[in-house]
């Protein structure tokens, strides 16, 4: 095990490296230098004179060769330094730290909800296969994996915000100010992300517990006389989960994904929302370093779903 | 001896290759939903290549008498803010859905392919960079890569089709690299390179047709999953440009109109569900016929 997990962690320590290349640059694809695009977005700079110019670039760094500069860039991360908004004018690491927590309260409830909920639908379409439960929940199981994130908030905002008026259709407030108007405003955002790692997480754990009900072990704990529940939890339910925890690392990515569509439906300033703003602010900084935060997370993410499948399935770490 | 092969050959591959596609042919139609999506599909298709003849009006045609007319008989789902009729845009988008998935499907899956073959062959380090490379593009989501590349070069229609190709890549590498590594052992491999065939033809012409099956459903699948993310970009405003019709874009313009006719949204969204329905299904069909075993793995 601990071989395994050594292993895993150096390929982690690689990727994370191909991951800040990838997101330096891709930065520097940009037409031009990055002052150029600087000046574009502000007055002064544009009337200044181009020996003032090159003093500028030079205490930017970007008279360095790009190596010198990607250098620059990471201890610069390191210290928790992710530049300076154009659009802004405040400290990246700054913003993030605001919308972060914004998007993190959002993602993790529905990632919770989807995962509960979704194991307990598969687990209950499969003990019950083929009975009137499975005939509802494996319908929408499909319907849930294919039905835009956008189509669920509308459709939410239009029936219990606009026609029916039970829920705030926008809008964010801190559960530390006040936790009664926070939950109200997030029930429709969570559940719009919910829906599809909801989804998944049911048809994975339905298949995987038909799957499982198969093999001789159950087999062998129905003839030793066990009861039913002792047989679904302990015996078929622990084996089914090991498929569905490799389906939640990937869900992250996709709450990400989808979170950006959330936040901009129902006026949540999250990290999704800065990075739209960003992006056609063409503020360049921000969008990087948003990025890179995310791909770190899912890198982290999936390191641990990676060591706890090794775990929980040994067949794994000897493969 | 030649004539005696020429026989033998014929007499064991003709019956089971049409056995074969009658399996698949069965299997494949055995369940309704597979054959429902199949019918979207075709729809879908058909709808696609002759917009021209079945939309009523122009889709780019303005008209401001027309502004938000509500679905009647000349306009059956009503028409937006501009006038512009939205079943006639409704089929126009359709194109825009389907270019975006088949052009970045088909831009993927050739890198992707290529790449998981050669970590695959050549194994050792090659197989290590290739991969961990795969590893580190997955760490970014299709929408928030697409959203990058569109932050750096722009949002137009093709930098959709670059964003989405390079996101789906990994997908592709990993199947082609696992069954490259299950497949190059076989003795019939050693054979051939035994019979001097060069790395390319092995390659090409051994292991590739044995990761048919696997990509041709990791194929259809993605392609659901492709027009989900252009429908998400044009969403946020990102993709073709704005006379164009998009059935992302569409919702959002229709989205200020909510209370009024929302039909302007839900229509285009309708449409999306039923095309990433149908891709699915189809995939489904196509994975339990080809080979059973990918149950749960795609």
């Amino acid at each position: 095990m601990t071989t395994y997990i050594i292993r895993r962690l150096i390929q982690a320590v690689f990727v994370l490296i191909l991951v800040t290349l990838i997101v330096f640059f891709v930065m520097r694809l940009l037409p031009g230098d990055p002052l150029i695009i600087y000046m574009a977005q502000s007055a002064e700079l544009q009337a200044m004179p181009p020996e003032m110019l090159d003093k500028l670039r030079a205490d930017f760094g970007l008279d360095k060769p790009v190596m010198v500069q990607y250098a620059n860039w990471m201890a610069g991360i390191f210290q928790g330094d992710f530049g300076t908004s154009i659009f802004y004018r405040e400290k990246v690491g700054t913003l993030m730290l605001e919308r972060f927590p914004v998007t993190a309260h959002l993602g993790l409830l529905s990632l919770v909800i989807g995962a509960v909920l979704g194991v307990l639908a598969g687990l209950s379409a499969a003990v019950r296969r083929g009975k009137w439960l499975d005939k509802i929940i494996t319908p929408l199981t499909y319907i849930g994996i294919c039905i835009p994130v956008f189509f669920v908030g509308i459709l939410m905002i239009y029936v219990f915000g606009l026609k029916l008026g039970w829920l705030p259709i926008s809008g964010y407030t801190s559960p530390f100010d006040d936790f009664w108007l926070s939950t109200r405003q997030l029930v429709m955002p969570v559940l719009c992300l919910a829906v599809f790692g909801l989804a998944a997480n049911a048809r994975q754990m339905r298949s995987s517990m038909l799957e499982v009900t198969r093999q001789d072990y159950i087999r062998t704990a129905w003839s030793k006389g066990l009861n039913e529940r002792m047989v679904i939890i302990r015996h078929a339910m622990k084996n089914s989960l090991i498929p569905v925890i490799t389906l939640m690392g990937l869900g992250v990515g996709i709450i990400f994904g989808g979170s950006v569509l959330v936040e901009l439906i129902f006026a949540i300033p999250g990290v999704g929302r800065l990075m739209v703003s960003s992006i056609f602010g063409q503020d360049y900084v921000v969008v990087q370093a948003i990025t890179f935060v995310i791909a770190v997370v899912i890198l982290i993410v999936n390191l641990v779903v990676d060591i706890s499948y090794g775990w929980l399935d040994p067949r794994i770490r000897y493969g | 001896m030649a004539e005696k092969s020429n026989t033998i050959t014929e007499f064991q591959e003709a019956p089971p290759r049409v056995s074969e596609w009658r399996r698949f042919r069965r299997v494949f139609l055995s369940r309704g939903v597979v054959v429902f999506g199949l019918i979207i599909l075709l729809l879908l298709l058909l709808t696609a290549v002759f917009a021209a003849w079945l939309a009523p009006y122009d889709p780019y045609k303005l008209s401001t008498a027309k502004s938000l007319v509500q679905p009647n008989w000349e306009h059956p789902l009503g028409s937006d803010i501009l006038g512009r009729d939205t079943l006639s845009r409704l089929i126009y988008g359709s194109r825009t859905a389907l270019m975006v998935g088949f052009i970045s499907v088909g831009i993927a899956s050739v890198f992707g392919i290529s790449l998981g073959v050669i970590a695959g062959y050549f194994g050792g380090i090659i197989n290590m960079i290739i991969m961990r490379a795969m590893d580190a593009l997955l760490c970014f989501p299709m929408l928030i890569l697409a959203l990058v590349v569109a932050s750096v070069l722009g949002g137009g229609i093709q930098n959709v089709i670059i964003a989405l190709s390079i996101a789906t890549i990994p997908g592709y590498a990993r199947v082609t690299c696992g069954v490259t590594l299950s497949i190059k052992e076989n003795d019939y491999i050693l054979a051939g390179r035994a019979m001097g065939a060069s790395d390319m033809r092995t390659m090409l012409g051994h292991i590739l047709p044995n990761a048919f099956p696997p990509l041709i459903v990791l194929m259809t699948m993605q392609l659901g999953n492709l027009i989900l993310a252009e429908a998400g970009l044009s969403f946020i405003g990102i993709g073709i440009e704005p006379p164009g019709a998009a059935w992302g874009a569409m919702v959002s313009d229709g989205y200020q109109y909510l209370l009024r006719n929302p039909v302007l949204s839900f229509a285009p969204c309708i449409a999306i569900m039923l095309v990433v329905f149908a891709f699915n299904m189809v995939g489904d069909g196509l994975r339990d016929a080809l080979d059973p075993r990918l149950r749960g793995l795609l």
